[in-house]
């Protein structure tokens, strides 16, 4: 019963990112005809085929076609009107109007007869069974046309200074929080954690008209800068959290042998964090790579294209097409993916124990 | 090429920079004044990463109420002109309303169903294997979400053609008719909120697990020899004395919500009656380029928040009394 309802849970949230996958690699023709759990199955396509009239002879008082239809596949049916396109068996032989005769054979072969041949020969359809088809070229034509590669690069330049950056400021402070006792700390932690608890949009706009005056603004400077402060209160928090389990009388000890506190801060508390460190470098890595709130706001109107405002181009400038977009959404995860897959156990054990206290 | 190596330099730079801080400083403040040190050096450390906070948050969060009283541009004092503005637009009170159904229906879902999702694979053998998969969509981001719940909720217009999208699919195959999910309100806005929760039960699976990990097992234990099912023992044994983390998780989504931009952005672009708060902020900060008006909406977000701020300083104080 409790197997059952978690597999029932992991099945619903994995279909869909399921659907995502098959999607990109289809081609244009299968993705906008069949939902993709029909990707697998051979599929039923209809084809059109004009024969070559030059190849006619005349043959007992009517004209003769012969021939084969360009290999589609197993034919399984074929017909006359685009109404019934399959609606003789192969083998059969069809007659339609004026005396006309055809016969389509598994392989493709066909004899139509008519009694009178125009300039164009009479059009026939076939439901052909083709095994399902498989293409990366959706990926292919992504990565070299539509400027996949700036972004992530653009994405890596954004999102690797952003994470290291507030962590190590954080790791500064925490310090100072946890181990050093000095008036004004408890209201210090106050104010910390009173910042955590607001949006952080009503200091989008100011934030961006202080960095234009600076010469900072829509650049990387200023991003970085931005989402180095957006990220330090949960940084700190989450630091001091880690810091706290920590044990006191090594810094203690240290200080009475008359070690300087910034050699204690870099030989005891940045390598003793280094797993708390670790645990949020990941959240933050993740949140900054997917963000597109602030990259729009602080990288809006420059030339600049992270992977999520790619991927928001993509979606508008490829609407319809669904193997792109899939494709396209497919290439802006892969990092996060990876990192999340390699790294999941580092951040599923490091984020509850900066949060849970 | 020019990005990643410059990314790199500023890396080095400022972590170069701010051990250099604490050092010279650090030893600048134990000749110059030796006696008044201890008192100075904690600001030492505080100093960068407070300066920092200052610029980007505290500054601009003080500056967002002047600009709410000022016209565009931050031109012209307007006293509470921006709000009459705010009240006196149809698509204000359409998003603030629709903010409403989110802060209420999106928290209270993605906790319950990540405290279902962490009691149910709390010791169970596979469950190391299944957290992970839940977790994933924080992975994918909100654009990324959006493409993949697009697919899902895709659309043909009936008219002969196969619905490619998994729900239509599967409400056909049901026996209902195909429907048009993201573009008819309200029922576009559950569906947003339905994404919102599936990414987002993860985080919250993972915080009340690690929760739960910190319950004596006698406790479930002597629920179970009493013969409690399993629903039971999560509802009535296991959440009450996880309250805490329960409260986090609550409001860690409230913020989340109160923040959401990305996704209804990417989802519907805020047409068809779904936008939020966030959302009007940004168009009317970029799009009509009114700061006055946007920076009022912020005010109403931050408003919004303020009960947060209550519980969480709330915590705050009873942590300094233990």
């Amino acid at each position: 019963m409790r197997r059952l309802a978690v597999a029932l849970l992991t099945l619903l949230w994995l279909l869909p990112v399921a659907g995502l996958a098959v999607t990109s690699f289809r081609d244009r023709e299968a993705a906008a005809e069949t939902g993709w759990w029909r990707a697998p199955l051979p599929e039923t396509r209809v084809t059109v085929f004009h024969p070559d009239p030059a190849t006619g002879r005349h043959e007992a008082g009517a004209w003769v076609i012969e021939g084969t239809a360009p290999d589609t596949g197993e034919v399984r049916a074929f017909g006359l009107s685009s109404r019934a396109p399959a609606a003789f068996a192969v083998g059969t032989t069809a007659r339609g109007r004026d005396g006309l005769a055809l016969t389509v054979a598994a392989d493709g072969a066909f004899r139509l007869t008519v009694p009178v041949l125009f300039d164009q020969a009479p059009r026939f359809f076939l439901a052909t069974r083709a095994p399902a088809r498989f293409t990366t070229a959706n990926y292919a034509r992504l990565i070299r046309a539509e400027g996949f590669g700036p972004a992530i690069l653009a994405s890596f330049a954004l999102a690797v200074p952003a994470t290291v950056l507030p962590l190590f400021l954080a790791a500064f402070a925490a310090h100072a929080l946890v181990w050093i006792e000095f008036p004004g700390r408890a209201l210090l932690v106050a104010g910390l954690v009173g910042l955590m608890a607001l949006p952080l949009q009503p200091a989008l706009v100011p934030l961006l008209r202080a960095q234009e005056l600076l010469g900072i603004g829509r650049s990387f400077p200023g991003i970085w800068l931005a989402h180095t402060g957006f990220g330090l209160p949960l940084a700190i928090w989450v630091l001091r959290s880690f810091m706290r389990r920590l044990p006191r009388e090594i810094v203690d000890c240290a200080r009475l042998d008359g070690v300087s506190e910034a050699r204690i801060f870099a030989r005891i508390t940045l390598p003793l964090c280094l797993p708390g460190l670790a645990g949020f470098a990941v959240f933050q890595f993740l949140w900054i790579w997917n963000d597109l709130f602030i990259a729009s706001v602080f990288l809006g109107g420059a030339e600049i294209r992270v992977l999520p405002v790619w991927l928001r181009e993509i979606m508008d400038s490829h609407g319809g097409e669904w193997e792109m977009l899939a494709a396209a959404a497919m290439l802006s995860m892969m990092v996060p993916l990876a990192v999340f897959l390699a790294l999941h156990r580092v951040l599923l054990r490091g984020l509850p124990s900066g949060a849970a206290r | 090429m020019a990005h990643p190596l410059s990314a790199l330099l500023a890396i080095l730079l400022c972590l170069g920079a701010c051990l250099g801080w604490l050092m010279l400083s650090g030893r600048v403040l134990d000749r110059l004044m030796p006696e008044r040190a201890v008192l100075i050096r904690p600001w030492l450390f505080l100093a960068p990463a407070g300066l920092i906070v200052a610029f980007c948050l505290v500054w601009p969060l003080l500056n967002t109420v002047w600009l709410a009283l000022h016209g565009p541009n931050g031109v012209g004092f307007v006293g509470f002109g921006n709000f009459r503005l705010l009240a006196g637009d149809a698509r204000f009170p359409e998003a603030f309303r629709t903010t409403l159904l989110w802060l209420a229906v999106v928290p209270a879902a993605a906790t319950g169903l990540g405290l279902a999702a962490a009691g149910l694979t709390d010791r169970l053998r596979g469950g190391g294997l299944v957290r992970p998969l839940i977790f994933l969509p924080m992975a994918t981001g909100f654009v990324g979400a959006a493409v993949i719940w697009r697919l899902v909720y895709d659309y043909r217009g009936g008219g002969g053609l196969d619905e490619i999208g998994l729900l239509n699919a599967l409400w056909t195959a049901a026996g209902g008719s195909a429907r048009p999910w993201l573009t008819q309100a309200p029922l576009n806005t559950w569906a947003l909120m339905a994404v919102l929760v599936w990414s987002q039960t993860g985080f919250a699976m993972v915080i009340l697990a690690a929760a739960l990990r910190t319950i004596p097992a006698e406790t479930v234990e002597a629920a179970q020899l009493d013969g409690a099912g399993p629903l039971r023992i999560v509802l009535r044994i296991q959440a009450p004395q996880i309250g805490g983390a329960i409260a986090l998780v609550w409001s860690a989504l409230t913020l989340m919500v109160l923040k959401l931009f990305d996704l209804v952005q990417a989802m519907t672009n805020g047409q068809w009656g779904t936008q939020v708060l966030a959302g009007l902020m940004f168009d009317w900060m970029f799009g009509a380029q009114d700061s006055g008006r946007a920076s009022a909406v912020a005010l109403v977000l931050l408003v919004l928040a303020v009960p947060l701020l209550v519980l969480a300083l709330h915590g705050v104080r009873r942590e300094a009394r233990q």
